[in-house]
């Protein structure tokens, strides 16, 4: 298939990318651009390692066509350590035990922070339906809720502070 | 008590979390080299096929394809095991399972190295092919492997004590027939190898190998290499980048491993494969489908007199670790509960399907589903509440099982005690609404085998340590992190021995070039066996950095401490009157750096310590600095070996079972179970672990929740499905594990009964807790609703079977009509898998690709 021409915008930063029209996001990341935060674990959208954001959705971004995210703000994991240092979430996964082998964390990191843009305050069933959409084999996801609970309060100290 | 520890016993994050937060962290599929090129596997598509001819001429010449590999490339056998080196890398005149590895293609991308693959041409004759293993042991003729009569890949027979006495003695017996259906592991990173030669600079021909691998045993790798490729061990370099777990899937020679070496060496470029998560399923090395019939006598007041087990596990088609399992099934009947008579009958058969092997729980897990269920049986029987009988069954230690296990540290009775007073067990067992219930569990596991699969002598784990004069520690381990927390552990033991700081602390680990042999993570081994070695590698550096301050501070080594980054004089010692406070090495002392006089600068932390005079204290760094001057870098070596004592008995198979120490785990599970759709819901398990001492609490509750989860995974949903060798549900969502919605709250306690042989005390935490899981759901069923499961994993089908036969009621076929594994509703699963033949049936509405692949069907 003979490739085209596209410009994606990720992490805030624009990319000229020749892709074929049938190559997939993931492939588009962590091929042509080198961002291999986001992982492959399956094929066919059942395991969220490869979750990105696109325009502040958690999308899979296996299923997904490079070409058309044309136009729209893509954000990796890479794209989530604030200003070189960990975002409170991601220090809270390592502090909770929220990462144990770490394939998934990425696909994780990025469902959580969709999550909780929409929803600040999320209950322990909101954080699980949310959760439901990423497959982790080490943790049995407990230690991720406490996480989860301790980025949100380290959030909020951080915000009362300023 | 740990208080009295700076680092040990401290929740601590991972050394390398932030890598795995921030996705900077390399995974071996994340790599790439410059010129490398993608390898495809082609599988077989019949379950049992002789090959009669493999053309690959045509996907040759295809545009892009640089080489393909065939089983003539490389024709040594290998296996994990030294007693079953049953396997090609690609296959050589059979085809022994769907999925087999025929050939592979190497390109310059994943694309060109697909279509290749369809080009290529077998022919196969096809043979008999057996899937049941008891169908499978009665075979004549076309057997799987021609030196396994009867496609017994082994059987043991073991008498310890006197059985029939002891059945003779017991008031009540049970007997029953168990079946724990066959799970994977699904590691949720597929496997991939990435393999490059150099060019010898002498002979300007290929030289060596570097080979990056999700490995969880890089020696074992190395030395299959060099078994294949007949390479010298020592022109091979295996390095392990993080893996995505492993739970045992990697925890042996995958072929894939070995064919991206051979696809190098044909290509003469770096080639790497990683598999699709279809080709994960196939490649399998899960638990085996086990068939325990189970017989249990007990006095009436609970006394365990005599146990009985045959124990037959589907193996597949190939060795694998299946040896070693089917040991683990009957030595693990020993060493939880003071059992005096014994008789096991043990089959490890082969069938048409993917070989298992090892996984979380190795051999232990069915076995204990069994036994602690027949157990709750007989319990109810003789009117002994479950925790009770449990307490009447325990061993008395340090003592030795009657097959040969030698047990020290035994924390099961608090375990037992805690889950019981933590879950409310004697307040609320029986007491809760209808359709809800309780129900306990214990098991344990191995600390790492005493006795190694590769018989030798040699230490299961080396490590060194490096100091030099930055003072930054570096620990050089062959032990493979996979997600366990293996690396921190290594540091933390570092850090608290030499008394400094975690942050000063640096692991290199798994690199054949750079580090010692360690034979890798498997059997929880790790933390005990690697962690004894660095603490005295650890040890030893200290000697020298000790030797050195008390020289400066004036006093004996003995007075020394080493905390918090300080090197500190106890207060109350005696200050020696030394003629020479000096730094100056002694001639023999100076053995090393051959110390050239005025090579330290003026000005430099010795030489403001020389003019003060003796100290209290000096930090780390000024300590560290001093002994270097009488040694150059510091460097300390130290390994472990299991005692003599715990490597277990003299009879056939004593080698497997024995560990230096075992851990321990009760569980009380709390269930649900909907009588109208035979729905489980597992609410809340209480999990204590005895794991010696939790070096680090987060990564110790991390496993037993872990453990606890996969446990309950594989009691409800999680179950492969066979049709004819095809599996029927490759794939994440079909496998059914279980994501956040349906998984319990997992309270985990952690009981700490200090190993006199582990490190700071500590056992292993990472498969012990698995095996309880499934009989406390069993057991909790039991007490919600009145059934008891022979078979796991509990689906609603089974649950509802069992509901309608308790109250007599004509069974339901809920799936007749609807079963996807009927033959005219089959659905062939072809798109990511690279099949080459007719293979089974499409179904009419299949929506994949329809067009035979050129090259025509056979």
């Amino acid at each position: 298939m003979k490739k085209e021409l596209i410009s994606l915008r990720v992490n805030g930063r624009t990319h000229e990318l020749a892709i074929e029209p049938s190559a997939l996001l993931l492939d588009a990341l962590r091929l042509d651009l080198q961002l291999t935060g986001s992982k492959r674990g399956c094929d066919d959208s059942s395991c969220g390692a490869c979750t990105v954001q696109v325009d502040g959705v958690a999308m899979m971004s296996c299923t997904l066509l490079a070409a058309s995210c044309e136009g729209q703000e893509i954000t990796t994991i890479e794209g989530v350590s604030e200003h070189g240092s960990l975002a409170a979430i991601q220090k809270a996964y390592g502090d909770w035990g929220g990462a144990q082998c770490g394939y998934c964390t990425p696909g994780f990191i990025m469902t959580v922070k969709s999550l909780l843009a929409e929803n600040p305050d999320p209950t322990e069933n909101d954080i699980r339906a949310a959760l439901s959409s990423n497959l982790c084999r080490c943790t049995g996801y407990n230690q991720m809720y406490e996480a989860i609970r301790s980025a949100i309060a380290a959030e909020r100290e951080g915000m009362a502070a300023k | 008590m740990s208080s009295h520890f700076s680092i040990i016993g401290k929740p601590t994050a991972m050394i390398d979390a932030a890598e795995k937060t921030t996705g900077a962290g390399k995974y071996t599929d994340d790599l790439s080299l410059p010129g490398m090129l993608i390898g495809k596997i082609l599988h077989s598509p019949y379950p049992h096929a002789r090959i009669k001819r493999i053309d690959t001429s045509r996907a040759e010449k295809l545009d892009g394809v640089v080489a393909v590999a065939v089983g003539t490339d490389a024709p040594n056998p290998f296996g994990i095991l030294p007693v079953g080196h049953d396997e090609h890398a690609l296959a050589l005149d059979k085809v022994r399972y769907v999925g087999d590895n025929v050939a592979c293609v190497a390109a310059i991308s994943e694309a060109i190295a697909e279509k290749a693959i369809e080009l290529i041409d077998v022919e196969y004759e096809l043979l008999p092919a057996y899937f049941d293993p008891e169908e499978s042991m009665k075979a004549q003729a076309d057997l799987i492997h021609d030196n396994k009569p009867g496609n017994l890949e082994k059987d043991y027979h073991h008498v310890f004590g006197d059985p029939d006495r002891g059945f003779a003695e017991a008031d009540e017996i049970a007997e029953a027939r168990f079946i724990a259906n066959e799970v994977t592991h699904a590691a949720m990173e597929p496997h991939s190898t990435l393999a490059s030669f150099e060019l010898d600079p002498h002979t300007g021909k290929l030289g060596r190998l570097t080979v990056w691998s999700s490995t969880q045993v890089p020696y074992y790798l190395q030395h299959k290499l060099s078994l294949v490729l007949e390479m010298p061990m020592q022109q091979i370099r295996v390095i392990k980048p993080l893996v995505g777990g492993g739970f045992g899937g990697k925890s042996e020679v995958i072929p894939l491993e070995i064919i991206a070496a051979i696809a190098a060496r044909k290509a003469k470029a770096p080639v790497k494969i990683t598999y699709t998560r279809e080709e994960v399923f196939w490649a399998h090395r899960g638990r085996p489908r086990t068939i325990v019939d189970l017989k249990t006598g007990v006095k009436n007041d609970g006394r365990i007199t005599a146990v009985k087990a045959r124990v037959v596990q589907d193996g597949g088609a190939y060795c694998s670790y299946g040896v070693v399992t089917i040991l683990y099934s009957g030595a693990l009947l020993g060493a939880l509960y003071d059992i005096p008579n014994i008789q096991y009958d043990g089959y490890r058969v082969l069938t048409n399907k993917p070989a298992c092997g090892a996984m979380r729980g190795h051999g232990t897990v069915n076995v204990r589903f069994a036994f602690e269920t027949q157990l709750d049986e007989l319990a109810a029987k003789i009117g002994v509440d479950p925790a009770e009988i449990r307490q009447r069954n325990l061993l008395k230690p340090p003592c030795i099982t009657v097959n040969g296990l030698r047990v020290q540290s035994y924390g099961l009775p608090e375990c037992i005690e805690k889950t019981v007073s933590r879950s409310g067990w004697s307040e609320r067992r029986g007491k809760l609404p209808k359709g809800r219930g309780l129900g306990m569990a214990c098991s344990h596991y191995v600390s790492g085998a005493a006795n190694s699969i590769i018989r030798s002598d040699m230490p299961h784990s080396t490590v060194n340590i490096k100091i030099d004069r930055d003072g930054g520690v570096v620990v050089y381990t062959g032990a493979s992190e996979i997600g366990q927390g293996s690396d921190t552990m290594t540091a933390q033991i570092a850090a608290e021995t030499l008394g400094c700081s975690l942050s000063r602390v640096r692991v290199i680990a798994a690199d054949t070039d750079l580090t010692p042999i360690d034979i890798g993570s498997y059997s929880s081994r790790v933390t005990f066996m690697a962690g004894n070695a660095t603490l005295r590698a650890a040890s030893e550096v200290k000697k020298l950095i000790a030797a050195a301050a008390a020289k400066k501070m004036g006093c004996g080594v003995e007075a020394l401490i080493f905390r918090g980054g300080q090197v500190l004089k106890k207060a109350g010692s005696p200050t020696l009157d030394l003629a020479d406070r000096s730094v100056r090495p002694t001639p023999a002392e100076a053995s090393v750096s051959g110390r050239v006089e005025g090579q330290i600068l003026r000005g430099s932390l010795q030489q403001k310590r020389k003019e003060e005079g003796p100290k209290d204290s000096m930090t780390f760094e000024e300590a560290v600095v001093a002994a270097i001057d009488f040694h150059g870098a510091l460097t300390g070596t130290g390994s472990y070996a299991p005692p003599l004592e715990a490597r277990g008995g003299k009879h056939k198979g004593a080698g497997v079972g024995p560990s230096p120490a075992y851990s321990y785990s009760a569980q009380v599970a709390e269930v649900s179970v909907d009588e109208d759709t035979g729905e489980v819901t597992v609410h809340k398990v209480w999990a204590a672990h005895d794991c010696g001492r939790a070096l680090n609490p987060v990564s110790v509750e991390g496993q037993i929740i872990g453990s606890v989860w996969m446990g309950m995974g594989q009691a409800l949903t999680e179950e492969l499905v066979w049709k004819d060798g095809m599996l029927m549900n490759p794939g994440l969502l079909e496998y059914r594990s279980p994501s956040a919605v349906e998984s319990p709250a997992v309270e985990p306690i952690i009981v700490e009964s200090i190993d006199p042989e582990g490190p700071f005390g500590a056992k292993e935490c990472s498969e012990g807790s698995l095996a309880a899981t499934i009989p406390a759901i069993a057991n909790a069923i039991y007490d919600a609703v009145g059934i008891r499961l022979h078979e796991s994993p509990f689906t609603p089908e089974r649950v509802l079977a069992a509901l309608r036969a308790k109250k007599k009621a004509k069974s339901l076929n809920l799936t007749e009509g609807v079963d996807p594994t009927a033959p005219d509703r089959f659905r062939e699963h072809g798109g990511a898998l690279c099949f080459k033949g007719k293979g089974p049936e499409r179904h009419a509405q299949d929506p994949s690709p329809r067009e035979v692949p050129a090259g025509g069907a056979d």
